[in-house]
């Protein structure tokens, strides 16, 4: 057996197993830990493939910002999984049965896919030599040129969601002292500090 | 392989480009000038809408840009022209209730300007990846707009709720679009469109329908609807007068592009599916609103009806059909603007009123008011020879020249029994003891209602060019 396989087994074991934990932790932030676990697990995988770009942004974006986020929810706000968990055996049967349905559907409709033999011949851009490019490199070639327009909405898009929770959530309270750093650095030691000279026991 | 970055082909986007660096300046301008700005940011937003519909109307240029994802031709032209038009006086119409309600946030009309943007993308989406992030970009602009008395209950209820469906719908969308694209192996409408004329899987077809889902939930088209009323009730009026007209257009555009575009080898497939919310949404919009007592809410399901009424004529899948189509947008436009001008009018010295009982009598405290309002509610009705009958009468027309016979019979006797609750209307005003009158109403107010009282009343007189124009726009597809 290869080290790669080896490696492949070892990542690919690990993610499944930490996924199945992620569900089945009683402790809601052993389950967002678990979930970490599987963030990395799937980030080697990635760079087993040798998109080792797509592995570091899962690291810094899933591990980095979206998986704390969860832990600071999860820690702040006050749920009672235990509670959310009750009605668990009450509703599997209908879960279930939704569940089967979907399940149907999706092997109806993946059962007949078929790769056109004519996509990968058209395709955008063929997958350059990994010998020769980095991975950003191909990536940036096709996000900055062909898919700008893409890019600049998704922008547009990120832009109007800051404008919005600015818009929804910020309000300006007058009873709040707030910083002026201006002021402060601008602040002369000759207008807030007077010497005085002080005869003991007589105080000021 | 290179790829040049399609500069030439920039001059295509020239108003989207102006909307967006306009949004952000503004921005600046707000931000910098603080509560003060909320009066200049509003007027140099409608600057900025108008002077975008100048340059369409004056530009000729026409084709593709970014590599086909983004299509200009005389369709496009004509329903961004529209959009602008829906978008900007919704703008002017919120100016004197800003002033009498508190709702000083300059950030509202920005976020129109930005929805603006979102829509006009949508028009000229030709590939799935335009089409969804055109989308989004106005929808999230929508989502904030509703939302934005947030001081209100009502109104963060229906931000709420409209963002818990439209993400929905937004994923319904998406899963459709991954489905069309693994079975055609395209995003671009021209080459789904190609890949289409073979065989089609059914995997295809679970695809089209989850497209055609997703954008049904944006037109509030049966069984989709269900955010509208309360959505509408809950914002802010001078917000549902914009929620009614420009996103409706946009949304109905882009359902003409891609079904006559990306999906047009599939017309057996889609063409059932139009029916059927085109029935499902004439009916409930006759039946439901029978029993509303708020004229928000009535003009919520009265737009469902609508739109089921504008999709018979998308049904026929026809140069007619749609020609149909694009003619009742414009009107139904007019009729909306029209109609929420008055909603805004419905003014007491203690505040907005909205319920249909509060009408009581106007005919005898404000007879010009009055007036334009039964013109608008006959019009809605769709009583010739007003601008509402022509709109149903060429809908229906190309239904049954695409021998819809049974769509045609539904869509008729739906219209009449939609009829009841705008004559209602009209009959409270008429024939109710008056009560307190309203007081008087602003003047951007004034302008719209006369522009759009005008347009109802006289269509007659410009029906020629009018069709002509939308054939004109309706040709694009079948050339």
């Amino acid at each position: 057996m290869s080290v790669i396989a080896l490696f492949f087994y070892l990542f690919a074991t690990i993610t499944v197993a930490s996924a199945f934990m992620v569900i089945a932790a009683r402790n809601p932030v052993h389950s967002v830990l678990f979930l970490i676990l599987a963030f990395f697990n799937a980030s080697g995988l990635f760079m087993l493939m040798g998109a080792e770009f797509l592995a570091l942004i899962l690291i810094v974006v899933y591990v980095g910002a979206v998986a704390v986020l969860f832990l600071f929810v999860v820690m702040m706000l006050d749920v009672d999984f235990a509670e959310l968990r009750e009605g668990f055996l009450q509703y599997l049967p209908i879960g279930g049965i939704i569940a089967a349905i979907m399940a149907i559907e999706l092997v109806l409709v993946l059962g007949s896919y078929s790769l056109d033999a004519e996509t990968a011949r058209v395709a955008v851009q063929p997958i350059p030599d990994m010998a020769e490019t980095s991975n950003i490199k191909a990536l940036g070639d096709l996000l900055y040129t062909r898919y700008i327009f893409f890019f600049q909405l998704a922008g547009m898009v990120l832009l109007v969601a800051m404008v919005g929770a600015i818009v929804l959530t910020l309000s300006h309270r007058p009873d709040v002292k707030r910083q002026n750093i201006a002021d402060q650095v601008a602040r002369d030691p000759n207008d807030a500090v007077t010497l005085r000279g002080v005869k003991s026991g007589e105080g000021i | 392989m290179e790829f040049a970055m399609d500069i030439p082909n920039l001059a295509l986007a020239t108003p989207e480009l102006m909307l967006g660096i306009g949004a952000m300046v503004l921005l600046m301008v707000g931000v910098f000038m603080g509560e003060t700005s909320t009066r200049i940011v509003t007027g140099l937003s409608v600057a900025l809408i108008v002077l975008a519909g100048i340059w369409l109307i004056w530009s000729p240029a026409g084709g593709e840009a970014f590599h086909g994802a983004f299509v200009m031709d005389p369709f496009a032209r004509l329903m961004k022209i529209l959009v602008l038009i829906g978008s900007g006086v919704a703008i002017a119409m919120s100016v004197g209730f800003a002033r009498l309600e508190n709702f000083d946030r300059f950030e509202y009309p920005i976020l129109v300007v930005l929805a603006t943007l979102g829509m006009l993308l949508m028009v000229s989406a030709n590939d799935l990846i335009a089409l969804y992030l055109g989308l989004e970009l106005q929808a999230l602009s929508l989502y904030v707009v509703a939302a934005i008395n947030r001081d209100s209950l009502r109104s963060t209820e229906a931000g709420l709720k409209y963002f818990v469906l439209g993400a929905l719908s937004s994923g319904m969308l998406l899963y459709g679009a991954s489905l069309v694209y693994g079975f055609t192996g395209h995003t671009g409408f021209d080459g789904i469109a190609a890949a289409m004329a073979g065989e089609r899987s059914l995997g295809l077809i679970f695809g089209i329908v989850f497209v055609l889902a997703g954008i049904a939930f944006k037109i509030s088209a049966v069984p989709f609807h269900m955010w509208t009323p309360d959505v509408y009730e809950g914002a802010p009026t001078p917000v549902t007068a914009f929620f009614a007209a420009a996103p409706k257009i946009a949304a109905m555009a882009m359902l003409i592009r891609v079904v006559q575009g990306a999906f047009e080898p599939a017309t057996t497939d889609w063409r059932q599916i139009i029916t059927f919310l085109a029935i499902a949404s004439m009916g409930l919009g006759a039946f439901a609103a029978i029993g509303q007592t708020n004229i928000k809410r009535l003009m919520a399901y009265s737009s469902i009806g609508h739109m089921g009424f504008a999709l018979v004529g998308l049904a026929a899948g026809s140069e007619e059909g749609v020609s149909g189509v694009v003619l009742y947008l414009i009107i139904y436009m007019a009729m909306t603007l029209g109609t929420f001008a008055c909603i805004l009018a419905m003014r007491r010295t203690d505040g907005m009123v909205e319920n249909i009982s509060d009408l009581a009598g106007l005919s005898r405290t404000n007879p010009m008011l009055a007036l334009v309002l039964t013109a608008f509610m006959f019009s809605l009705a769709g009583i010739p020879p007003l601008a509402g009958f022509w709109a149903k009468y060429f809908v229906f027309l190309a239904a049954i020249q695409a021998e819809l016979y049974i769509l045609s019979v539904l869509g008729v006797i739906a219209s009449v029994i939609g009829a009841f609750y705008y004559l209602r209307v009209v009959k409270v005003m008429w024939f109710d003891e008056p009560e307190q009158g309203f007081v008087a109403m602003a003047s951007e107010l004034k302008v719209v209602l006369v522009v759009t009282g005008v347009f109802t009343i006289f269509y007659v007189v410009i029906a020629g060019p009018m069709s002509i124009m939308a054939t004109a726009a309706a040709r694009t597809f079948f050339s």
